[in-house]
C-alpha cells in the first residue's frame, strides 16, 4: 500500500533500490521520536548552537504605516542565517543514529548546503553537497562558506543545472551509495518520510509562533505568512496552526510575472504530477517534461512544491499568493529603510505580500516568517536595482 | 504465458536499449531496425523524461537530444507502431512515471496495446504505488515489469514476484545505468535468489556492456543480458551498432 499521503499528494516514487532505505529511514525516525535522548540532544543543540528561540519581533515602523500589527519571526538570526539549520541539525543527528557515515544534501542558493556543512561540522560527519554549475557561478558565497565547513561540492552539470538537476544529482548519489550515506534533504520534498521528517524538524518556528503571540497579543494572530519555494519555512510554521482559524498564507515566486510563464509559482500554476519521488504539483508541459522555474531568488526557484502544501492549497486550507520579484526587492528596501532588517530575497517574498494584505486588516496582527537574512543577496539586489559593487 | 516470457524463454537472449527519438525519429527508427535486425531478442525503447533519475549521464543525454528534437508520447506511438508493423520482436517501453500520469494512465495503457507495446518498465514507480497502473496495463494485456535490486529483502522479493509478469529484471548494482568496467560477483546470489522465487525469464540490467560482462551474467544464470548505455553511446559516436549487437546477441547465446 502507498505511504506517506496528504490528500492525494505524497507517497514513495523511488527506485527499488531506495525502498529499502526508505523504509529504514522510516523506521529510523519513528525511533528518534519516542526518544527522549534524542530530543533532548537535539533540543540542546537548538538552544545552545542555533540560537532558538528566534525572537517575535514587532516591526514597529511598518506597522505604524499600515494600520495592522506586523511581527516578524526572526529564523533570520538563526546560526547560518536561515531556519534551514533547523532541519539539518535534525537529519544530521538521526545519520550519526543511524550509523551513517557520510551525508550527502542538494543545494540551490546554497543555504541548506551550508545548513548541512555546519551540522556535519558540529557532530563530526562528512558532508558532500550537489550544487547545480549554474549555481556553484550564481552562489560563490556560499560555495566557500561549505568548503570551510569542510564539506565538498560536487557540481550538477546535467539538465538547466540549477536545483532541480542537484537534487536529481544527489538521488542518483544515494542510489549508488544507500549502504553507507544519508541523504539530508532540504525541504519538504520527495519521497515519504522526507515531507514529514522535514516538516516535524521546522515546527518549531510554529511552536513558538504560538507560544510568543499568546504573550505578546494573549491570542493567536489573524494571520501567518510565509514564502514557499518547496515550502520548509512555510510548513514550520503553518503545522500547528492548521487546526485553528489563523488565515494562513504561503507567497510563490511570480517572477516575471504570473502571465510571462518565467515564475516558480507552482501551487498557483502548475498541475499535477510526479518528480523527485513525490506526488505534487509541478510546472511542466503537457506531455509532463518538466518546466524551469525562474525567481529571483535561488531559493524558490524550483518547479516542484512539498505534496502537503498540495494539499492544504487544494483543501483550501491554505490561501497561496505570489510576489514578482521587483516586488520582492521593493520589500527588501522597505523592510531595511525601515525596520533595520536585511531580509533574504526568498523571505521578502513573503514581506511583499504581507504589505499589500496588511492594509486590509487594519487592528489585526500579522506574523511574517523572516526565513533568513539578505547578505547572501546583496550582489542579486545591487544587480537588479542597477548598482554595480 | 506473454510474448515477452515465450520470447525470453530457455535463456541465452539478450534484450537491447535504445532512446526514442535520439537524435530525430528518422534516426532512431533507423538505429532500432539495425538493432532488431542485427539479433535483439527484445527491444527497449526508452521514452525520454526531462528528469531521468535512474539514468547516468549517456541515457541523460541521449533522453535530452531527443527531447530537443521534438520527441513526445504521441510520436513515441508513432514510431512504435511503425517498427511493430515490420518487426516480430517484442517492443517494452521504459520510461518515468510522471510521463505516464500526465498522458493518462488509461489511455497511456491502451495506446500501448494498438501501437504494439508488450511491456512497460517504469524504474520510479515502485510496488507500493503500482497498482493503479498494473490494473490498467493487465486489462489490456501488456506486462509491468518490476525491477528488483541487491538491496531488495528477501520478503519484499517475493510479494514483487508474486505481481510480476513478462520478466523480472534485476538491476546488476547499486547506482544509475552506465557502463562499468566489470560485473559484480555479488550479482550471482541476487539471480540465485529471483531465480528460486519465480519462474518467469529473468534479464539483467545495468552496467552491462561488454561482451564478457553478457557471458558473465548469462552463466551466473540470468536468461538475458540487458545492454543499453553501451547501445546509445555508440549510436551518438556514429559507430556500427549493429555489429556490436550482433556479438553481444552471440555472447548471450549459450
Amino acid at each position: 500500500m502507498s505511504k506517506g499521503k496528504f490528500g492525494a499528494y505524497g507517497g514513495q516514487f523511488a527506485p527499488e533500490t531506495l525502498m529499502p532505505a526508505l523504509k529504514e529511514l522510516e523506521a529510523a525516525y519513528a525511533g528518534c521520536r519516542r526518544d527522549r535522548a534524542f530530543k533532548e540532544e537535539l533540543d540542546y543543540l537548538l538552544r545552545e548552537f542555533a540560537g532558538r528561540p528566534t525572537p517575535l519581533y514587532l516591526a514597529k515602523n511598518i506597522s505604524g504605516e499600515c494600520g495592522a500589527r506586523i511581527y516578524l519571526k526572526r529564523e533570520d538570526l538563526v546560526h547560518g542565517g536561515a531556519h534551514k539549520l533547523n532541519n539539518t541539525l535534525g537529519q544530521v543527528l538521526l545519520a550519526r543514529r543511524m550509523g551513517k557515515k557520510r551525508v550527502i544534501a542538494e543545494t540551490g542558493a546554497g543555504q541548506h548546503g551550508v545548513a548541512t556543512a555546519i551540522a556535519c561540522s558540529a557532530l563530526g560527519l562528512s558532508c558532500e553537497v550537489h550544487m547545480g554549475a549554474k549555481d556553484i557561478v550564481r552562489q560563490r558565497l556560499n560555495v566557500f562558506r561549505m568548503e570551510l565547513m569542510g564539506a565538498r561540492v560536487i557540481p550538477a552539470e546535467s539538465g538547466s543545472k540549477t536545483l532541480k538537476d542537484a537534487t536529481n544529482e544527489a538521488m542518483r548519489d544515494w542510489l549508488a551509495n544507500v549502504r553507507t550515506t544519508y541523504y539530508c534533504i532540504g525541504s519538504v520534498v520527495g519521497p515519504h518520510p522526507y515531507p514529514t521528517i522535514v516538516r516535524d524538524f521546522q515546527r518549531v518556528i510554529g511552536k513558538e509562533i504560538r507560544s510568543q503571540t499568546l504573550k505578546k497579543e494573549g491570542r493567536l494572530p489573524d494571520a501567518i505568512v510565509a514564502c514557499v519555494g518547496g515550502g520548509s519555512n512555510a510548513m514550520g510554521s503553518f503545522h500547528d496552526f492548521i487546526g485553528t482559524n489563523v488565515r494562513l498564507v504561503g507567497v510563490e515566486a511570480a517572477g516575471e510575472g504570473l502571465q510571462t510563464g518565467r515564475h516558480g509559482a507552482t501551487l498557483a500554476k502548475g498541475s499535477d504530477g510526479v518528480l523527485h519521488g513525490m506526488h505534487t504539483k509541478l510546472l511542466q508541459d503537457r506531455y509532463g517534461q518538466i518546466n524551469e522555474s525562474h525567481s529571483i531568488s535561488a531559493g524558490l526557484d524550483y518547479p516542484g512544491v512539498g505534496p502537503e502544501l498540495a494539499h492544504l492549497a487544494r483543501s483550501g486550507r491554505l490561501q497561496v499568493a505570489s510576489a514578482t520579484d521587483d516586488e520582492a526587492v521593493r520589500a527588501v528596501k522597505v523592510l531595511c529603510e525601515k525596520e533595520g532588517i536585511l531580509p533574504a530575497l526568498e523571505s521578502a517574498h513573503a514581506l511583499a505580500y504581507a504589505f499589500k494584505l496588511a492594509r486590509g486588516m487594519r487592528g489585526k496582527t500579522i506574523v511574517v516568517t523572516v526565513s533568513g537574512r539578505g547578505d547572501k543577496d546583496v550582489h542579486t539586489i545591487a544587480s537588479h536595482l542597477g548598482v554595480r559593487l | 504465458m506473454s510474448r515477452l516470457e515465450k520470447v525470453l524463454a530457455g535463456g541465452g537472449k539478450l534484450v537491447a536499449f535504445t532512446v526514442a527519438g535520439d537524435p530525430t525519429v528518422e534516426e532512431s527508427y533507423k538505429a532500432a531496425s539495425c538493432i532488431i535486425g542485427a539479433g535483439a531478442d527484445v527491444l527497449e525503447l526508452g521514452l525520454p523524461f526531462s528528469d531521468p533519475l535512474a539514468d547516468g549521464p549517456t541515457i541523460q543525454e541521449a533522453g535530452a537530444r531527443a527531447l530537443a528534437a521534438g520527441m513526445n508520447t504521441d510520436r513515441y506511438f508513432e514510431l512504435v507502431k511503425r517498427l511493430n508493423v515490420r518487426y516480430e520482436t517484442p517492443l517494452v517501453c521504459l520510461t518515468y512515471y510522471n510521463i505516464l500520469l500526465r498522458y493518462g494512465l488509461h489511455r497511456f495503457a491502451e495506446k500501448c496495446a494498438r501501437s504494439g507495446i508488450d511491456g512497460v518498465i517504469v524504474p520510479d514507480l515502485p510496488l507500493e504505488e503500482s497498482g493503479p497502473l498494473r490494473r490498467e496495463l493487465r486489462q489490456v494485456g501488456v506486462d509491468f515489469i518490476f525491477l528488483v535490486a541487491e538491496t531488495t529483502p528477501e520478503d519484499r522479493l517475493g510479494r514483487i514476484l508474486a505481481s510480476a509478469s513478462g520478466f523480472v529484471y534485476v538491476v546488476a548494482l547499486l547506482g544509475t545505468t552506465g557502463a562499468r568496467k566489470t560485473v559484480d560477483p555479488k550479482l550471482k546470489s541476487l539471480i540465485r535468489r529471483v531465480k528460486a522465487k519465480t519462474r518467469l525469464p529473468v534479464a539483467v540490467g545495468f552496467g552491462i556492456s561488454t561482451q564478457e560482462h553478457v557471458k558473465a551474467v548469462i552463466r551466473m544464470g540470468a536468461d538475458a543480458a540487458i545492454v543499453g548505455s553501451g547501445i546509445v553511446k555508440k549510436q551518438a559516436r556514429g559507430e556500427n551498432v549493429g555489429a556490436y549487437v550482433r556479438s553481444l546477441a552471440k555472447a548471450a547465446k549459450k
